[in-house]
C-alpha cells in the first residue's frame, strides 16, 4: 500500500495513561532502524493525568516539522473511540482511521456514541478500521494493558504503516523493559494471527 | 544502565530535547547540576538524577528556582562547569540572583535551560515568554529548533560562557524539549574531582556600589563581544540566497522547522526552503545585526515567525529603520501572539504574505469538541481531603485558594474547590490580603513541595501581621504533578517548620481519619489566628 513515500505521517490519540508515548517510541526506533529521519513530538505534565493526549510521529527522507499538519495524517492510531474526535481535523480522504474498540466514559452532556462518533469521521475519511484490541488483549492476558501494541502490530502486519513487521519487533525489544517482554511479544503474534485470518475474509473490520 | 552514558562517539541514537540537552552538558563535562522540577524542563534534571552516580556529576533537586541558580552560582565562582534547568515560571523566581550574575559573571562556565511553554500545555498562571529577559539581565540566549540542536547549543553555550565570562540561557519551548529525533553523539568529557576553589575576589564577586556601575559597563563590553561573535556563528545560518529576492523569512526556534515545512508545502517541487530566502536564528540575544541588515538589504518584505510576544519582529523593524526604510516588516499582523504556532498556520501566513493561495484543510468543519478533564488518580489522598472538606464547611461560603501542584483539580468536576490560583506558594500570600480585606472564611491548599518551594515565607506573613486563614498543607512527600522528585521533607518535619513560625492552631491528620479531619476543619475555621493543617498521607507512587 505505501511503498514509495516521501514521508508518513502518525498522529496517536488517547488519554493519559494508555501508553501513547512508549507507541510513540517503538515507531521512531522502528523507523530508525530503517534508515528514515524522524521527528516526534509528545507533552507530559498534569494535563496528561487521564486527560486527552495526542502525539505526533513522522518519518520519511528528510522531516522538519515535529507535529502532522493539519489534514496530513497517513495513519491515525485511536486507543479511544471519542477522543478520535479530536483528530478529525488532522484526516484528508486518504487517511486510515485504525481504532481501538474501546470507550472511556467521559463527563460531558451527551457523549458522542460508538455511532455517532464513526459517523462524523466517515465525513473525513472511508478508510476506518475497528479493531477490538482492548477485549482481545483482555480475553487473552487478563489486562488490556497492550491493546496499543496490538493495534500497532497489525498496522505493521496489514502494511498500514510502511515499516517492517521485524523493525517493530526489534523497536519494542529495545524500548520495553524486558520483563515486560514476553506479554508484549505474544501480543505481537496475536496481532499476527489476527492478521492472517483477516486476510482470509473474516470479521472484526468495520468500514 | 543508562543509553545516553553508554552510547559512543559518532553513533546516532534517539533523544528527547532534554535527554539531548544532558547529552551535550555531559560532553562538555558539565560538574554541577541543580534544578526545581518543572514540565517542560523536567527531564534534564531527572536524568541527572538517574545518572549522578556512574557520571560523577554532582546534582540536586534545591528548594526552589533561586536557590537552584544560587546554588550554581557559588559552584562556578568556585571554578566548576555549572548547569541549572527550570521552567519558565522559575525563572521569575530566580530572577532577582540572575541580574547580579551577570554583572559579576560566571567563572565555571556556566549554562542556564529555560522551557517555555506556548498554548500552556502545562502551566497555569501565564502564557510567558521568558525571552525577554534575555534583555533585562543582558544574557546571552540560544534558542534550539530540534534535540540535536539541544545538544549542539549547549555545548556551544558552556563554550560562549567559558570564553566571554557570563552565564548563557538555552530557551526552549515544549516542542523542541518533548521532541525526539535521532542525535549524532559527540565524545563524553568526564567531569574529573568535582572540587572547586573558591578565590577571594571581592571586584568581581561583590555588586556594591559605586563598583556595580562598573560592573555594567563591563558586561555591556562584553556583550558587544559576544555580538562580534554572534556575527561569525554559523547557528545563524542562510537557507537559500537572499539576493535578488523581493521576499524573505526570519525565524528561530521550533517556528524554523515550521517555516521548513510550510515552504514545502506550498512549493512542493522546489529544493529545501522553496526557493525563498530563510535566515534562521540561533541566537536570539545579542543579535547578529549586521547580518540581518544584510539578509533585509534589498528585500521587499520580511516575514518574522517566532512564537508569542513580537522580540525579533520589534529588532528588525529598528534595524530596517537604518538599512532599508522601505521594508514592509510582517509578523504578527499575521500570525497570532497567543498559542503556539503549527506548520499550517504559518503556510496561511506565508501564503497571504507571498500572495500565494493555501487554505488550511478541515478549518470549515464542525465537530462536536469532547472535554475530558484530567483526574485525580484513584486511591490519591486528595480525594480524601476534597471529600472531608466539602462534608465540613458549604463550599458556598467558603473562599478556597488553589496553589501550583496536582491539586490545582480542584478546580475541575467533580470537586470544584478553588476561587484562585496564582503562582507558586500564591495561595498563603493571597490568602492573608483577602483575610485583611474581608470578612469571609477562606480555606487554601498548598502542597509540600510548593511550601517548600515559596509558601513559608508567606505563613511567617500570616502570623507577623495577624490574619486567620486556614491552610492545607497537602503532604504526600513527593513532588508529583512533574514526576515524583524528592524534596525537603524528607530531612524536615513540616510540623516543625509550622510551630517555628509561630503557629499556634496545628494539626497533622492522615485524611483517611475523615471524621478527626472535619472536626478540625470546622474547629480552625473558627480560629482568630492563622491555623494550619497537615495532611499527611503519601501520593500512591510514593514507594
Amino acid at each position: 500500500m505505501v511503498k514509495n513515500f516521501e514521508q508518513f505521517n502518525i498522529l496517536i490519540v488517547g488519554t493519559g495513561g494508555q501508553g501513547l508515548i512508549t507507541l510513540l517510541q517503538i515507531l521512531a526506533e522502528a523507523a530508525l532502524l530503517e534508515g528514515k529521519d524522524l521527528k516526534t513530538s509528545e507533552l507530559h505534565g498534569l494535563s496528561q493525568r487521564g486527560g486527552s493526549v495526542e502525539v505526533h510521529v513522522r518519518f520519511g527522507k528528510k522531516i522538519y516539522s515535529p507535529l502532522v499538519s493539519q489534514g496530513k495524517a497517513d495513519l491515525i492510531l485511536g486507543l479511544e473511540i471519542q477522543e478520535c474526535l479530536k483528530a478529525y481535523y488532522f484526516a484528508n480522504p486518504k487517511t486510515t482511521f485504525l481504532i481501538n474498540k474501546y470507550l472511556i466514559p467521559i463527563h460531558f452532556k451527551n457523549p458522542p456514541t460508538e455511532n455517532k462518533t464513526l459517523n462524523i469521521l466517515k465525513k473525513f475519511s472511508k478508510k476506518i478500521i475497528l479493531i477490538k484490541a482492548a477485549d482481545i488483549c483482555q480475553k487473552e492476558f487478563g489486562t488490556n494493558v497492550t491493546a496499543g501494541i496490538y493495534l500497532l502490530s497489525l498496522a505493521s502486519f496489514k502494511n498500514l504503516i510502511p515499516l517492517k513487521p521485524d523493525s517493530i519487533l526489534k523497536a519494542i525489544k529495545k524500548i520495553i523493559p524486558e520483563k515486560y517482554w514476553e506479554i508484549n511479544l505474544k501480543t505481537f503474534n496475536l496481532a499476527k494471527q489476527e492478521v492472517k485470518k483477516l486476510s482470509k475474509g473474516n470479521k472484526t473490520i468495520i468500514t | 544502565m543508562e543509553k545516553l552514558l553508554l552510547s559512543k562517539p559518532g553513533k546516532k541514537i534517539i533523544l528527547l530535547g532534554n535527554e539531548a540537552i544532558v547529552r551535550g552538558a555531559l560532553e562538555s563535562g558539565v560538574q554541577f547540576v541543580s534544578t526545581y522540577p518543572g514540565t517542560p524542563a523536567s527531564e534534564i534534571g531527572d536524568t541527572f538524577y538517574r545518572i549522578s552516580k556512574e557520571s560523577g556529576v554532582y546534582m540536586e533537586y534545591s528548594t526552589n528556582e533561586k536557590v537552584a541558580l544560587e546554588g550554581a552560582i557559588g559552584a562556578s565562582f568556585s571554578g566548576l562547569k555549572t548547569l541549572v534547568a527550570m521552567k519558565n515560571f522559575g525563572l521569575n523566581v530566580a530572577a532577582d540572583s540572575l541580574l547580579p550574575f551577570c554583572y559579576t559573571g560566571s567563572k565555571g562556565p556556566t549554562v542556564i535551560v529555560i522551557g517555555d511553554d506556548p498554548s500552556c500545555w502545562s502551566s497555569a498562571q501565564s502564557e510567558q515568554n521568558s525571552r525577554f529577559f534575555s534583555y533585562l539581565a543582558h544574557i546571552p540566549t540560544l534558542e534550539p529548533s530540534d534535540p540535536q540542536e539541544c545538544k549542539d547549543f549547549t555545548k556551544l553555550a558552556f563554550q560562549i560562557s567559558e570564553k566571554f565570562g557570563l552565564p548563557v540561557i538555552i530557551r526552549t519551548t515544549t516542542r523542541v524539549a518533548h521532541q525526539r529525533t535521532p542525535v549524532k553523539l559527540g565524545k563524553i568529557t568526564r567531569p574529573g574531582r568535582v572540587i572547586g576553589k573558591f578565590i577571594k575576589d571581592p571586584k568581581r564577586f561583590v555588586t556594591m556600589p559605586p563598583r556595580v556601575l562598573e560592573m555594567k559597563k563591563e558586561l555591556l563590553e562584553k556583550i558587544e563581544k559576544i555580538k562580534e561573535f554572534s556575527e561569525k556563528s554559523p547557528i545563524n545560518s542562510l537557507i537559500g540566497k537572499p539576493s535578488r529576492q523581493e521576499i524573505g523569512i526570519i525565524t528561530s526556534g521550533v517556528s524554523y522547522l515550521y517555516v521548513m515545512e510550510a515552504l514545502k508545502e506550498l512549493t512542493p517541487h522546489q529544493r529545501a526552503g522553496g526557493g525563498l530566502p530563510v535566515l534562521k536564528l540561533g541566537f536570539f540575544y545579542p543579535l547578529p545585526k549586521k547580518k540581518i541588515k544584510i539578509f533585509i538589504k534589498n528585500l521587499e518584505k520580511v516575514l518574522v515567525v517566532e512564537e508569542l510576544e513580537p522580540y525579533l519582529e520589534k529588532e528588525i523593524e529598528r534595524l530596517a529603520k537604518d538599512t532599508n526604510p522601505k521594508l514592509k516588516v510582517f509578523g504578527k499582523n499575521l500570525l497570532p501572539e497567543v498559542g503556539e504556532l503549527k506548520p499550517e498556520i504559518i503556510a496561511q501566513a506565508i501564503a497571504k504574505f507571498a500572495n500565494k493561495k493555501f487554505l488550511i484543510p478541515n478549518s470549515r468543519f464542525l465537530v462536536p469538541k469532547i472535554k475530558r478533564f484530567p483526574q485525580l488518580c484513584p486511591g490519591c489522598p486528595y480525594w480524601l481531603v476534597f471529600s472531608a472538606i466539602k462534608k465540613a464547611v458549604n463550599p458556598k461560603r467558603v473562599i478556597f485558594g488553589g496553589d501550583i501542584g496536582c491539586y490545582m483539580l480542584a478546580g475541575l468536576p467533580p470537586h470544584f474547590l478553588q476561587d484562585y490560583l496564582s503562582c507558586m506558594g500564591s495561595s498563603v500570600g493571597i490568602a492573608h490580603g483577602i483575610k485583611k480585606a474581608t470578612k469571609q472564611k477562606l480555606i487554601t491548599f498548598i502542597g509540600d513541595s510548593t511550601f517548600f518551594h515559596a509558601g513559608i515565607p508567606a505563613l511567617i506573613n500570616t502570623v507577623f501581621n495577624k490574619s486567620n486563614p486556614l491552610i492545607i498543607v497537602l503532604e504526600n512527600q513527593t513532588t508529583a504533578m512533574t514526576g515524583h522528585q524528592p524534596h525537603p521533607g524528607k530531612v524536615i518535619k513540616i510540623e516543625d517548620i509550622v510551630l517555628a513560625c509561630g503557629v499556634k492552631n496545628l494539626k497533622v491528620i492522615d485524611p483517611i481519619n475523615q471524621k478527626e479531619f472535619i472536626g478540625a476543619v470546622k474547629e480552625f475555621l473558627n480560629k482568630k489566628e492563622v491555623s494550619v493543617i497537615i495532611a499527611r498521607r503519601p501520593c500512591i507512587f510514593v514507594k
